[in-house]
């Protein structure tokens, strides 16, 4: 064997610590070692020609570079390797920097000694190396967008605009999700709706985005390029093709409930159309408030329906669908307000949150858009609006920042001051966070129109006769202060969409502690999650508005088409095998693998890999009782010399 | 002055890391003593924060606090403000004489006291 070791220094973050000609020196005279070199910056352009240098002259059959996390650089130095002529799967890192200099900043000595040893661990892995070549997998060029609210809408009508296919899946019976809701937006102060109907009506009409609402992703399996999806399309008892969306049957309904798309604030019939410009413009009967389906009586709009349309023995339907990316768009959540019980425990009529003034301000609200307050329709004449309710409140909520309710709290109390010119609107705030263009500006211009800001937090919120009284501070004066409101609006937190963990499970993606879906990398790559093939954007990442969601929307869907582009995707070829001499066919290692990607052979007894599901996690290799799996290049007799080289 | 010293030295006392609270008034907005209060409570742990404890040990409030923990509760950041009130009176009762003497207390107060206010006042006098 001919080995090569290129240790670096990256400055000072390895050289400032670690004695680097030290561990050249001993290293040098290691079995296998034919050279070893030091250089300031291996990864440089310099740096990787002085591998190139050094694989020719020494003739070496594989190297070892004793850097930064394989994490970083691992991929660099495995194509420098194959380009000066070693076999790319012969190449190993040493991680000298995150898990030997900067832990160890104040024993250099130490430091330096375990430097040595994590090179001869590696230079005794790639002693087993095998030489390998990547596996080759095919792609369907076709994307699954799970969620349609305008993150899922922008990816799929991007990635339908390239000329690939989308399923795009929804759980509601319409597409737009919260931007639907919203009557006007910051930081133009523009409709709502008259932005989006434009987007949710070429989302319906695009011949290439398959539109599947009313439904839910219940399972997916298979691999980048290659998933398979089963969606589950929730009844809606009205038959799609038949009905031409006339409303008949809305209007004779006998049966109201609480709207959810209004929160609460009006009421629905049973058999609805959420909103007029609903895309698709199509009823579903909402079975728990249907009389018929409760029990079996009414029918009324099956009368009314002029072409016969209603059908109550609708069933669920499953589909399958082949995808090669997926992106998870399923946005956010409130939280409930009846969880802030100082706030009025949710039970105030007139304590509502930021959707629900929306709502009010809707045109095609329950309102119709003028501001009256639920318990008597009275026009308020003072409200108060509290921010960070729930967020940065690791106590009792969340302890981030929801990022977007300084703003749509300055657009609230400014909208209302347009339409109560004589109202007063008070804000308490701790901080403003207005970073973002012609945001500062927005929240200026408040003030400006008289909305009072006091700077700190209300402690309580109680009803006193048709009046609340709301207790907070202003610690700009160090004052106590107590308003008498007609209505409270709470910033409440945004959180993670309902079922979002669920979904993660099923999609076997990583969230944080609160459900939000985790990207590969919080900088450097935001939209991608750590499942290659599967991207995320807009608020099931992280809370954030609209420009900033349409952006990572457009940024998954480039994800998804570069993918796309490739004639063939390369799979790490470094996955288990099972030798066949040795397997006794218990299946155990198919229990044990994650990934799905062992099956038992039953006619010859004998388990098999299906390599490009295989991640290489080494599970099964642990799990077989009979030695039988084995981890390519991280053979039994590897992980033995390692340990060896470390402690002997 | 400013100072860190006097911050810790409150610390080893009341074992609350004052530098947490990020001053949003949640804990004085509630506060029932707060119209009686010179400075709100948390006036008190900013001046505590900024180690200028001379004039949180000069103030009312240290005095009015009843440990009720209405703002402890609420507090987003977990600050014990009751912990921090009773660090300020310990360095003050410290320092001798002020101290609460059941024996020099005058006749009519010892009668028409309610005996939980005397045990309440013993406790946080003494
Ligand atoms: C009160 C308020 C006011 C706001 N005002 C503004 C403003 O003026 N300007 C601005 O820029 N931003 C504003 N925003 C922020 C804006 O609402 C968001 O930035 C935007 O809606 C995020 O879009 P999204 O697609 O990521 O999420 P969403 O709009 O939440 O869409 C997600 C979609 O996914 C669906 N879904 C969820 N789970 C599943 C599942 N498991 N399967 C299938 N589908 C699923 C949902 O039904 C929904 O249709 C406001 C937010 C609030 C709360
Ligand atoms: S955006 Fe503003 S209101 Fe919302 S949590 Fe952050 S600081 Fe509080
Ligand atoms: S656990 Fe080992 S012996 Fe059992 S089926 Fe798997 S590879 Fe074969
Ligand atoms: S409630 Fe807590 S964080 Fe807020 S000012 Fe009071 S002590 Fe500080």
């Amino acid at each position: 064997m001919r080995t090569g070791v290129f240790v670096c220094w990256c400055g000072l973050n390895i050289g400032g610590v670690v004695d680097v000609p030290r561990v050249v020196q001993e290293i040098s005279g290691y079995p296998g070692v034919a050279r070893a070199v030091d250089y300031r910056y291996m990864c440089s352009d310099p740096g990787q020609q002085l591998i190139k240098d050094t694989i020719r002259e020494e003739r070496l059959d594989s190297v070892v570079i004793a850097a930064c996390s394989p994490g970083m650089h691992e991929a660099t130095f495995q194509t420098v390797a194959e380009s000066g002529g070693v076999n790319p799967y012969r190449c190993e890192i040493a991680n000298i920097r995150e898990q030997c200099s900067w832990p160890h900043q104040n024993e250099p000595g130490k430091a330096t000694r375990k430097a040595v040893e994590l090179i001869r661990a590696a230079v005794e892995k790639v002693r087993g190396d095998e030489a390998l070549s990547a596996l080759s997998i095919p792609v369907t060029r076709r994307a699954l967008v799970i969620g349609a609210g305008i993150a899922g809408m922008q990816a799929a009508l991007d990635i339908a605009e390239a000329g690939h296919e989308v399923v795009l899946v929804e759980r509601l019976p319409h597409i737009g999700g919260h931007m639907a809701q919203l009557s006007e937006t910051f930081p133009t102060l523009d409709c709502s709706q008259c932005i989006l109907t434009p987007k949710t009506s070429e989302v319906g009409r695009h011949p290439r985005i398959r539109l599947v609402t009313n439904s839910e992703v219940e399972s997916v399996s298979g691999y980048v390029g290659n998933f398979t999806v089963r969606i589950r399309r929730r009844a809606t008892y009205v038959n799609w093709d038949l009905c031409t969306g006339c409303g008949l049957c809305t209007e004779k309904c006998p049966s109201k409930t609480p709207s959810a798309f209004e929160r609460g604030l009006a009421k629905e019939p049973a058999v609805t159309i959420a909103f007029p410009q609903a895309v698709p413009h199509k009823p579903v009967i909402r079975a728990e408030a249907c009389r018929h389906l409760t029990s079996g009586k009414c029918g009324v709009c099956e009368k009314a329906c002029p072409v016969g349309a209603i059908d109550f023995e609708q069933q669920d339907l499953l589909l399958e669908e082949k995808v090669g990316a997926i992106v998870v768009a399923t946005g956010y959540d409130l939280h409930p307000k009846a969880k802030v019980g100082e706030y009025g425990y949710g039970v105030y009529p007139d304590v509502i949150d930021g959707l629900e003034f929306e709502r009010l301000n809707s045109a095609s609200g329950p309102t119709q858009g003028e501001i009256r307050r639920p318990s008597d329709g009275k026009v308020p004449k003072e409200v108060v609006f509290i921010q960070c309710v729930g967020s940065r409140d690791q106590e009792n909520g969340y302890p981030y920042c929801s990022k977007i309710c300084c703003m749509y709290t300055a657009k609230h109390a400014r909208l209302y001051k347009h339409k109560v010119p004589d109202g007063q609107p008070y804000v308490f705030y701790m901080d403003i966070r207005a970073g973002g263009k012609g945001y500062e500006e927005f929240v200026q211009e408040a003030t400006d129109e008289g909305v009072l800001y006091l700077r700190g937090r209300v402690a309580r919120v109680f009803q006193d006769g048709d009046r609340l009284v709301v207790f907070g501070v202003d610690t700009l004066s160090g004052k106590k202060v107590e308003i008498h409101a007609d209505m409270v609006v709470l910033a409440t937190a945004i959180v993670p969409a309902s079922g979002a963990k669920e979904l993660a499970r099923t999609l076997k993606l990583a969230t944080d502690r609160y459900g939000f879906f985790s990207e590969a990398h919080p900088k450097l790559r935001p939209v991608e999650s750590l499942t290659r093939g599967i991207y995320i954007a807009g608020c099931a990442q992280a809370p954030k508005d609209i420009p900033d969601t349409v952006t990572q929307a457009g940024s998954a869907a480039a994800k998804v088409l570069a993918l796309f582009s490739a004639e063939r995707l390369s799979h790490s070829p470094t996955v288990a095998a099972v030798d066949e001499e040795l397997c006794s066919g218990c299946g155990v290692c198919v229990e044990a693998c994650a990934y799905d990607a062992r099956t038992l052979d039953v006619r010859r007894r004998v388990a098999v890999v299906n390599d490009v599901l295989c991640e290489g996690c080494g599970t099964c290799a642990v799990a077989c009782p009979n030695g039988a799996t084995r981890q390519k290049n991280m053979a039994r007799s590897q992980v033995l010399s390692m340990i060896d080289a470390v402690v002997g | 002055m400013v100072s860190s010293e006097n911050r810790r030295k409150l610390l080893d006392i009341s074992g609350e890391d004052v530098t947490s609270c990020y001053q949003c008034g949640k804990c004085s907005a509630g506060c029932a003593m707060a119209a009686m209060m010179d400075l709100l409570p948390h006036q008190v742990i900013r001046l505590v924060q900024l180690g200028q404890v001379e004039e949180a040990l000069a103030s009312r409030t240290i005095w009015l606090c009843a440990s009720c923990l209405a703002c402890s509760a609420r507090c987003p950041r977990g600050v014990s403000l009751p912990n921090v009130m009773e660090s300020l009176r310990v360095t003050l009762l410290r320092l001798g004489g002020r101290h609460l003497d059941p024996v020099r207390l005058p006749a009519d107060v010892l009668e028409n006291a309610p005996e939980q206010a005397l045990v309440a006042g013993l406790r946080k006098y003494t």
